[in-house]
C-alpha cells in the first residue's frame, strides 16, 4: 500500500518549507519507503496513522526526522573526478597567486556525510602551490544526522571502496574496526555547522572557492536563483564557484559565468557585476 | 582490452568477469599466481592491459605474484589491482608498495569495481558532463 493523497500532501508541504525541494507526485512510493522506518518506531500501523498524527501534534523533532528522511545524502570521495582535478591544477595554482595572506577559504555549502570538504582537503594537500598554506575549511549542511557523521569521520569499507585511491586510503585514513576513520589531522581541519540554504546565511566573511554541488537540483527556479543571489555575497569577486555535473547558472541567475577549467567547469562572478553586487 | 582475474575462487573470477565484460573487457583467468604468470608468458607481446589479484591463494599468492610482474620489465604496461577481503593497513601498504596500482576490498559493489577502473583510467567510455 502507498501513502494516500492527504499524507502525501501534508509531508509535500513540510518538505518544501523546511529545505525547499520538491517532491513531484509520482514520488509517493519515494516517500512511503523513507517514512516507513519512522513510522514503525513510533509504533504506527502505517506511514498514513504516523502522518496524520504529525500533522496534528506537530512534533518539531519528528517533523525534523521527516525532512531529514527524504533528503537524498547520497555522496563520494571525489566525486565526478574532474572538479578536483580542475582544483589542483587550475584553481587552487591560480589563488596561490593572488592571496598574500597565504591562506584560503573553503566552503562545502552541503557536504553531507563529509566525503566532499575531506577531498577538497586531500587535494590541496597534493597541490604543491599550496604547500605550507592554511586552508579554512567551513562545511554545512541542513542534516544534523549527516553532520554528525561527517564530524566523526567514520566510514565503512563499501564507503571507502567508492571513488578514493588505495594511496589516498592509506595515507589519510586509519582502520576502525571493519570501517576506516579520516585521520584526526584532516578532521581537525574541517568546522562542521549546520546552515539551511534557504535560509539567509549567517555572517561567515567571503570564501575563494564555494563547493555547491548536488543540491540545487532539488529546488525551484525561485529559490535557486535566491540560493545562487546570496552566494555571490560570500564569495570572494575573483573566487570560483563548483555546482554539480547537472546544474547551472544559466537561465537562473545570469550574474554568473561559467569557465572551463580543465575537463570541468567553473563559476565565476561576471566582471561587470563584481563591485555591484546588490 | 584484455583483463586478467587472478583468483582460486571459480565463483569470484565469474563475479569480477561479469563486472570487466560490461565494462568492455575480455577476460584470461588463472586459479593461482604461478597459472597466471604462465598465463601471461603465454600472451607474447599480446599483454591484457589489466590484472585483477586475489591475495590469498594456493601455489602463489597475489603479493608474490605482483612482484613477480614487477620484475619483468616487458610486464611494465599491465595495470595491477588486488582485490581482496584482506583488509589491514599495512597488507595495502605492502601491496602498494610491491607494485599494484590499486587495492579493491571484498565485499564490493559492481559500481566500487567501476570507480576503480576509471580512477585507473580503464574505462573506454567515461560518462560524466565534460562539455
Ligand atoms: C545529494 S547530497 C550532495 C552532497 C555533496 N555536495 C555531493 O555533491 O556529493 C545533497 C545534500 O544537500 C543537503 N540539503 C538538502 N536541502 C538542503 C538545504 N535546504 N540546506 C542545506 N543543505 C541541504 C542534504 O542534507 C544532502 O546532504
Amino acid at each position: 500500500m502507498t501513502i494516500g493523497h492527504e499524507a502525501f500532501t501534508f509531508v509535500r508541504e513540510l518538505v518544501r518549507a523546511e529545505s525547499a525541494i520538491v517532491l513531484e507526485p509520482g514520488k509517493e512510493y519515494l516517500v512511503e519507503s523513507r517514512l516507513v522506518p519512522l513510522a514503525r518506531q513510533g509504533g504506527h500501523k502505517d506511514v498514513d496513522a504516523f502522518v496524520a498524527e504529525l500533522s496534528t501534534r506537530r512534533n518539531p523533532a519528528a517533523m525534523r526526522l521527516v525532512v531529514e528522511a527524504l533528503t537524498t545524502n547520497e555522496t563520494s570521495w571525489f566525486r565526478d573526478t574532474d572538479p578536483f582535478t580542475a582544483l589542483r591544477q587550475t584553481v587552487f595554482p591560480a589563488l596561490a597567486k593572488t592571496r598574500s595572506k597565504r591562506e584560503i577559504r573553503v566552503w562545502a555549502a552541503a557536504c553531507s556525510s563529509g566525503q566532499e570538504p575531506y577531498s577538497i582537503l586531500m587535494t590541496a594537500q597534493d597541490t604543491p602551490e599550496l604547500s605550507g598554506w592554511k586552508v579554512d575549511m567551513l562545511a554545512t549542511d541542513l542534516s544534523l544526522e549527516m553532520l554528525e557523521r561527517a564530524r566523526k569521520g567514520e566510514y565503512s569499507q563499501l564507503e571507502v571502496n567508492r571513488g578514493l585511491p588505495a594511496t589516498t586510503l592509506v595515507r589519510h585514513f586509519e582502520r576502525l574496526g571493519l570501517g576506516w576513520r579520516i585521520s584526526p589531522a584532516l578532521a581537525a581541519q574541517v568546522q562542521f555547522r549546520q546552515l539551511n540554504l534557504m535560509r539567509p546565511f549567517p555572517a561567515m566573511g567571503k570564501f575563494d572557492v564555494i563547493f555547491l554541488r548536488n543540491v540545487l537540483i532539488y529546488f525551484d527556479l525561485a529559490t535557486k536563483r535566491d540560493i545562487l543571489r546570496r552566494v555571490r555575497q560570500v564569495l570572494a569577486p575573483d573566487g570560483h564557484l563548483f555546482l554539480g555535473a547537472a546544474e547551472m547558472t544559466m537561465g537562473v541567475d545570469d550574474a554568473w559565468e561559467r569557465v572551463p577549467a580543465g575537463r570541468s567547469s567553473v563559476y565565476r562572478i561576471r566582471e561587470e557585476q563584481r563591485t555591484c553586487v546588490p | 582490452m584484455r583483463a586478467l582475474i587472478v583468483d582460486d575462487s571459480r565463483a569470484m573470477r565469474r563475479i569480477v568477469g561479469r563486472i570487466l565484460v560490461d565494462a568492455g573487457f575480455e577476460i584470461l583467468e588463472a586459479g593461482d599466481g604461478q597459472e597466471a604468470l604462465d598465463v601471461l608468458a603465454a600472451q607474447g607481446g599480446d599483454l591484457p592491459v589489466l590484472a585483477c589479484v586475489d591475495w590469498n591463494m594456493p601455489v602463489m599468492d597475489g603479493l608474490t605474484f605482483i612482484t613477480q610482474v614487477r620484475k619483468q620489465v616487458e610486464w611494465r604496461s599491465i595495470t595491477l589491482m588486488m582485490v581482496t577481503t584482506e583488509s589491514e593497513q599495512d597488507r595495502i601498504v605492502r601491496a602498494l608498495a610491491a607494485g599494484a596500482h590499486e587495492y579493491l576490498i571484498k565485499p564490493f559493489t559492481g559500481d566500487a569495481l567501476v570507480e576503480k577502473l576509471d580512477l585507473l583510467g580503464l574505462l573506454p567510455t567515461t560518462v560524466g558532463d565534460h562539455s
